[in-house]
């Protein structure tokens, strides 16, 4: 590895943004669950204030996953070049899925649109059920790894005829991705119970809430029963890849307060909001559940990348892994945009002050017939 | 591999092209049309009358339904790099990462914060925290255009970079050099200003239509002269810069400029061809003429790329055959340097394996010395430097003409709207209206020489786009491009229908039919 200690700490530091920004992502999967839930409020009035409460918060998700996208490539070119070039098929699958968001709520309601509402309503249930399960099942990757092997000059040979999307049909990665698929339906319906003063709207999203939670738990039990016990992808002191057993559990241990301490605490801040929401009354839950998925998330980056391990492993030729070591971009890039991030508080600032302004009330039946400006 | 590598990149490319072509028919709306709002809710914001309130909200409808399919179709271009074009974004990607990153950081959560406001904000929060939203998208829309052309700019004149033999990819040795690169600012400002243009003549037409129809004509009238003054300004900006532009592409890419002016061989005190008909027949090297006719500004050419009427502008034939006369490297010696580069490459990366430090240093010397022309290596024949002539040469030609037309047209129809004879000059609205097209054609055919006649390279010099693609199946690459194919064709047609729908229900002004005066 690079003998420079700085480098090493900015490739470090860049993969603690990167995983801050995934962890914010998956937290605003929130939209995406809530968009699975749509058929399931039937009364029209429901239905208009579930989707404008989503309209106003979609296109944070997607610059999000946007943001997401353009700091790995900037931070880990490498990885990128190889996952995207290689699992094709399956990071097309999921572009699609976000293209047909972002159009489905300027679209749906808009005089004009011949393919009718329900079309557009159809497009937002695909990319809440294809957008987050994919992108779990692309987290799972992480640590089950993928086949492909690097030539020469890092060109990517993908080893599967399925060009991505044999990742799929893996038990390990999938479970990963309907338990956060769930997850997500129970933070959706968090978040109208937050942001919607409807009965009927509240009172069907703490059922989902309890409903989704009881789904997803199996699912995630199974992802970290498996995690913990399988072997993972090392690197030696020689840059030398090969299997250890129980590498992820010790991962886990070894980054202490951030591994094992922040997926635990994730999971009962989860479980906490869940109470809250479905026994106690409250309409906070959202936060707390919210707070608690970017700690999970957070422990899960955390372990795919640090302790020497390569995040991004390759199955077929062990050698071949991108760690966040031998797939950064050069030091001198990696210091421009370590400056360039410390403009990341201040958009965080102006965000949450924008989210407050605008979310501090409730959205009311009364708001959306008086509004002639709607999704 | 090699052979599928070559048609993969002509799917990639038709791929590629298809996609941005799509996105860039709603970006120059983004950019202008979101100032033009703002201007509208500031005369709100300063007026409180529910005239410009109605005003604000029509135009800030079609801005919408125009901003969420270009957030859609930006979003292919990202994942695009990646998937079509993989080794490009790992041989560039330590450069070419950095502003898109930072365009996301900066430019879209700004966009998308504030558009949730700009939408949703009427009663929500303060009037003045809703006008500086509307701002704020304006600012952040045209912030992410600065970065994204920053990073085109880099692939046309690729400054602040060096090739790094250990890792075989090229990596930034200075942000400021990519970040203010002459080039980048000038197509920075070419490209925002033409959108502003494109944006004015969209206002312009639509309210034309309106006077025709005798409808909204206090509303029809008030636009009309916002955005005349807007596209005028904006005009004179992008006369300037597609001035400025010519002289750093003459710079830069001598090539595409002999390209854009179909010129063979170069000359001293080179005029510029206004207007022509191009000889497609005319080959490299042989005595027939460039244009069968032409009109032509004589020593113009000169002028603007060197500042000097009498300086020499090379033509296609000194650019591959070279012209000592005028100190100009052919492209036979330019691939000669580039193979014993990439040769050296090749036994640097034997040597390092052996730990053979000698002879390490001694192929890297070898590399250092031909980095320049390190891209060429990948091409066999002088004549591949040419980009595909017609198509660049209309493109040019056509987009001056249009360019040139536009600041005509605005300037007669601000005209005739301030002095209220809009009755008389039924037909000129019609003519604005069907103008409409004319301005997304030129944004287009700028595009067209830009690209096109940067071609055979992706990275001008260092990387030709046949080096760029992924190795991946050509059946995968033709899957999606049908995909995207269907999917745009959909998308295109919907978003059309709820625009004419709109424009046909008109702004809810509460008076459909009663003229007025447009200033007030």
């Amino acid at each position: 590895m690079n003998s420079d200690i700085s480098f090493v700490f900015l490739q470090q530091y860049w993969w603690f943004l990167v995983s801050v920004i995934g962890s914010l992502l998956v937290f605003l999967f929130f939209i995406q669950g809530g968009q699975t839930l749509i058929f399931n409020f039937k009364d029209d009035l429901s239905k208009k204030l579930v989707i404008n409460s989503l309209g106003r918060k979609w296109e944070l998700g997607y610059t999000t996953l946007v943001m997401f996208g353009g700091a790995m490539f900037a931070a880990f070119p490498l990885f990128y070049a190889t996952s995207f070039g290689g699992a094709y098929f399956f990071w097309m699958l999921i572009l699609i899925s976000f293209v047909i968001q972002a159009v489905s709520y300027e679209f749906r309601k808009k005089s004009g649109n011949f393919l009718g509402a329900k079309t557009f309503e159809i497009f937002l249930l695909l990319n809440g059920v294809l957008g987050v399960t994919l992108l779990g099942v692309a987290v799972a990757s992480f640590f089950s790894g993928s086949p492909f092997y690097l030539d020469e000059s890092r060109g990517v040979h993908w080893q599967s005829t399925l060009i991505g999307l044999e990742a799929m049909l893996n038990p390990f990665n999938i479970s990963l991705g309907l338990g956060l698929l769930f997850i997500s339906r129970m933070t959706g319906a968090q978040y109208f119970i937050n942001s919607i003063d409807d009965p009927n709207v509240r009172n069907l999203s703490r059922r989902q809430t309890l409903v989704n939670f009881v789904i997803a738990l199996p699912f995630l039990l199974y992802f970290l029963f498996y995690l913990v016990t399988r072997d993972g992808y090392h690197i030696d002191d020689g840059g030398v890849v090969s299997l250890v057993k129980y590498k992820y559990l010790s991962n886990l241990l070894e980054l202490n307060i951030s591994g094992i301490g922040f997926l635990l605490i994730g999971l009962l801040l989860v479980m906490y909001s869940v109470f809250l929401t479905g026994f106690k009354n409250s309409n906070k839950g959202i936060w707390i559940s919210g707070f608690g998925i970017v700690l999970i998330a957070f422990s899960l980056f955390a372990t795919a990348g640090f302790n020497n391990t390569p995040f991004y492993p390759s199955s077929y030729d062990l050698q071949s892994s991108i760690s966040i070591y031998n797939g950064s971009s050069s030091h001198f890039t990696l210091s421009v945009m370590a400056v360039v991030s410390l403009f990341v508080p201040f958009v965080l600032g102006y965000i949450s002050y924008v989210w407050k302004a605008m979310s501090q009330k409730p959205l009311t039946s009364q708001e959306i017939k008086d509004d002639s400006h709607l999704y | 591999m090699e052979l599928n590598d070559m048609v993969n990149v002509d799917w990639a490319r038709a791929q590629f092209a298809l996609t941005i072509m799509f996105h860039f028919i709603f970006v120059p709306l983004t950019l202008g049309l979101s100032f033009i709002v703002a201007f509208m809710h500031t005369f709100y914001y300063k007026t409180k009358s529910d005239f410009w309130k109605s005003v604000t909200r029509f135009w800030m409808t079609l801005f919408g339904v125009n901003f969420a399919i270009g957030v859609a179709t930006g979003l292919i271009m990202e994942f695009e790099f990646g998937t079509n074009w993989s080794n490009y974004s790992w041989m560039v990607g330590d450069i070419f990462g950095a502003p898109l990153a930072i365009e996301g950081l900066f430019a879209f959560f700004l966009e998308a914060t504030f558009f949730a406001v700009m939408f949703f904000g009427w009663k929500r929060v303060s009037p003045r925290f809703h006008l500086i939203s509307s701002w704020m998208v304006a600012i952040g829309s045209n912030l992410s255009a600065f970065w994204i052309l920053v990073a085109n700019g880099w692939m046309q004149y690729p400054v602040g970079t060096k090739f790094n033999p250990d890792m075989g990819r090229f990596e930034m040795t200075s942000f400021l050099e990519v970040a203010l690169s002459p080039v980048a600012m000038s197509k920075f400002i070419h490209t925002v200003s033409s959108s502003f243009v494109v944006s004015a003549l969209f206002v312009m037409g639509i309210s034309s239509w309106y006077i025709i129809k005798n409808r909204h004509l206090k509303m029809a009238k008030a636009s009309i002269i916002i955005a005349t003054v807007f596209g005028f300004i904006s005009s004179i900006g992008v006369i300037a810069t597609g001035d400025h532009g010519a002289h750093y592409v003459a710079q830069t890419q001598p090539m595409k400029l002999a390209a854009m002016e179909g010129m063979f061989k170069g000359e001293r005190g080179a005029g510029l061809t206004l207007f022509g008909l191009f000889n497609h027949n005319k080959k490299l090297g042989d005595d027939q003429p460039e244009y069968f006719f032409e009109i032509q500004v004589p020593y113009l050419l000169s002028f603007l790329s060197y500042r000097d009427f009498m300086s020499f502008v090379p033509g296609i034939e000194d650019l591959v055959y070279g012209n000592p006369k005028e100190n100009i490297m052919g492209a036979a010696e330019k691939i000669d340097k580039g193979k014993r580069g990439l040769r050296a490459l090749d036994l640097y990366r034997k040597a390092k394996k052996e730990n053979n430090t000698q002879e390490a240093a001694a192929q890297r010397l070898i590399i250092e010395e031909n980095e320049k022309y390190i891209g060429y290596g990948h091409l066999n024949a002088p004549e591949e430097i040419v980009p595909p002539l017609a198509i660049v040469v209309h493109s040019f030609h056509a987009m001056v003409a249009l360019g040139s037309y536009f600041v005509l047209l605005f300037l007669v129809v601000f005209a005739v709207v301030f002095t209220n004879k809009c009755e008389k000059f039924k037909l000129l609205f019609w003519i604005s209206f069907f103008s409409i097209p004319l301005g997304y054609l030129a944004s287009q055919l700028g595009w067209i020489v830009a690209e096109v006649g940067r071609q055979p390279w992706v990275i001008q010099d260092i990387l030709p786009t046949h080096k760029g693609v992924t190795h991946i199946a050509t059946m995968a690459v033709q899957t999606t491009f049908w995909m995207f194919l269907v999917l745009f064709v959909i998308l295109f047609a919907v978003e059309m229908s709820i625009m004419v729908k709109q424009i046909k229900l008109g702004p809810d002004d509460g008076s459909d039919s009663q003229g007025g005066g447009a200033h007030e």
